[in-house]
């Protein structure tokens, strides 16, 4: 089996070709491409205003409860609702492009709010006080600071759509699931293992290449490879008794008013 | 100048958060909101810089109410430095101190210079400019927020409770490098504490607030330990009130006498021969180092061996620090040096205390006598 496996990895032949696992490797990444530029440009813009605005916080709730979603039923449901409005190639793609986004939306949403609203409040405060824009505090503090978590969320959704992504070659759309569905179909064995293991790799590959950008954007102040004093900016000292504190006869001086 | 008239804060909900507030922060003073949680002193320095809006009366700015100017423009005129600092994790220090001259349009290479000229005002040059604050303490993180809110030089500063996140030791060197520095630049500085000791340290003048956000009252801080206006002030200031003003008031000439003294080094008989008392005074160069007692040793004097518990006086310097160095002498001699920490004489507490005697309180205002509830 694991011979039959390499040997149809290593052939020339089954990389050839429309059918060939180069055409269909391209294949995928592309629909990955497209559905994680769609999710994040409608999720990532919602979650920065979500975390600067303290506002809509219910929207990254519902929209996790999406993930409960079964994709593939999901997937039927909306090729047989937009299946019959489209023609051509966008029938099968359309549908299974719109499932993806779904798909990917809450992990980017969650990244760019969570990312934004745990933003030093300090921080925050100052940049307001010292006489930033809304836009330029979202921009210059909110955003850098937030780009791990946000990236993270990228980095989730890509790892989803990439896996998911096969399944979409149920409702024939091209792509490595193609391997899959139809070495099913036709009893080759071999061809679905060796799918699945091209699949895998390029999820690996990808993650391997965002993770690298995501240590050339986030700055090294954030990442805390360059902490020596990690943990000893603590949020608890405000509570800390002072010396005037400790006099009997003095009211209560310790929080700020 | 700032100014408030007649402001007054109600938050939603209905609590008000201060309460008819007027009073003037002089130009080139510190100006010092202290008092108990709940007392509107952040929620009034927020107003001047309209992090809040008043709900009505109005701050003037050099006589133009600051409701006026457009929020981020009056702000990027106005220092602004907080208890946690507050600064950017991903800026570099040196990014960090060169923001609001980017944001006032100076160009990078001009902000750095600038950045750079202030981290050595505050004491951090060189290669702290490079680190990122998760690399520096939360004193050096204080600092780089100093130095961030008087990058663009501007001639108001806000200072919310800056230095109550250190510990103590560094907080009191904070302090004593910001008023150092204040001297220099002569800033117009409204300064929020809730620690009376900081406020009568730091302040030219205090205002204590009350819960509720009145000014109970607003006076320099001889004065106010002098003359507090009423008991929720004289609480509030805490006990020893009578010893903390001597720090206001300057010694006279006191009737110094010759100490006499022996080097490090010095041999147990050598030490014997200096002094008949139980007590001999060790100095370096002329500078007091600390006590020993001569009958005691059998080695000659080290440094480790010296008992340090005796406080140093400058002359004619508060009193308060030569009745704490004659107080905290083992041999009750208290030194007194010159400005450059040589040795001039000794001083005893009851010559100290005749000089506190003699001194001048600060006169009354005949305006505080009245009772009155609220000024």
């Amino acid at each position: 089996m694991i011979t039959q496996v390499w040997q149809w990895l290593t052939s020339a032949s089954s990389w050839e070709g429309s059918a060939g696992i180069g055409h269909r490797l391209l294949q995928h990444l592309e629909y990955s491409a497209i559905t994680v530029l769609i999710a994040s440009a409608l999720a990532i813009p919602l979650g920065l205003w979500i975390g600067h605005t303290g506002r809509g916080r219910w929207m990254v709730t519902a929209a996790n409860s999406l993930r409960a979603v079964p994709s593939l039923g999901l997937l039927f449901a909306v090729a047989l609702w937009l299946g019959p409005k489209l023609h051509g190639n966008s029938a099968y793609v359309v549908p299974s492009i719109v499932v993806l986004v779904v798909l990917a939306i809450p992990p980017l949403l969650a990244g760019a709010y969570a990312g934004v609203a745990g933003v030093d409040p300090a921080a925050r405060d100052a940049a307001h006080g010292m006489g930033m824009t809304e836009g330029q505090v979202l921009l210059q503090v909110e955003v850098p600071c937030a780009l791990p978590l946000m990236l993270s969320g990228v980095r989730s959704a890509t790892l989803q759509v990439i896996a998911t992504a096969t399944i979409a070659s149920a409702v024939s759309l091209g792509g490595l699931g193609r391997f899959l569905i139809d070495g099913l179909a036709l009893g080759e064995y071999n061809v679905m293992a060796g799918g699945a293991i091209v699949v895998a790799l390029l999820a690996l590959g990808v993650d391997t290449v965002l993770a690298a950008l995501q240590a050339a954007v986030v700055s090294p102040g954030l990442s805390g490879g360059t902490s020596r004093f990690r943990g000893r900016r603590t949020r608890t000292d405000r509570g800390q008794p002072t010396a005037s504190e400790n006099e009997p006869g003095v009211v209560g001086v310790v929080a700020k008013g | 100048m700032i100014r408030f008239d007649r402001v007054v804060k109600k938050f939603d909900g209905g609590s008000v958060a201060v309460d008819n507030l007027s009073f003037e922060a002089q130009r080139g003073e510190i100006t010092v909101l202290v008092g108990p949680s709940g007392c509107g002193k952040t929620t009034s320095l927020r107003m001047i810089n309209r992090m809040i809006d008043p709900t009505s009366g109005q701050i003037l700015l050099d006589e133009q109410p600051v409701g006026q100017i457009a929020p981020a423009q009056l702000r990027r005129g106005i220092g602004y430095v907080i208890q946690h600092a507050g600064l950017f994790p991903h800026r570099t220090v040196l990014d960090n101190v060169a923001t609001v001259p980017r944001l006032a349009g100076w160009s990078k290479a001009k902000a750095r210079t600038r950045a750079h000229e202030v981290l050595e005002l505050v004491g951090l040059p060189g290669d702290y400019a490079v680190r990122y604050p998760s690399q520096l303490s939360g004193g050096q993180q204080q600092r780089v927020g100093v130095a961030r809110a008087l990058a663009a030089d501007p001639s108001v500063m806000l200072m919310d409770e800056p230095f109550s996140a250190v510990d103590p030791i560094v907080r009191e060197q904070l302090q004593d490098e910001f008023l150092r520095l204040q001297r220099e630049l002569g800033k117009t500085i409204v300064f929020v504490t809730h620690d009376i000791d900081e406020a009568i340290k730091l302040g030219d003048k205090v205002a204590v607030l009350e819960v509720g956000g009145r000014l109970a009252q607003l006076a320099e801080p001889a004065y106010l330990l002098a003359h507090p206006i009423n008991d929720f002030v004289s609480d509030f200031i805490g006990r020893d009130r009578g010893y903390r003003a001597l720090a206001f008031q300057d010694a006279p000439d006191f009737p110094l006498r010759p100490e006499p003294t022996v080097e490090l080094g010095t041999t147990p008989a050598q030490a014997r021969l200096a002094t008949s008392d139980g007590w001999l005074l060790v100095v370096t160069d002329g500078r007091p180092q600390g006590w020993i007692e001569p009958q005691r040793i059998t080695v000659p004097i080290e440094s480790a061996m010296l008992h340090r518990g005796g406080t140093v006086a400058r002359n004619h310097g508060p009193l308060r620090a030569a009745l704490d160095a004659a107080l905290s002498a083992p041999s009750r001699r208290g030194v007194v040096v010159d400005d450059d920490g040589r040795l001039l004489g000794t001083v005893r507490a009851d010559e100290v205390l005749r000089a506190i005697d003699a001194a001048e309180r600060p006169a009354i205002d005949p305006a505080d006598i009245a009772p009155a509830e609220s000024p």
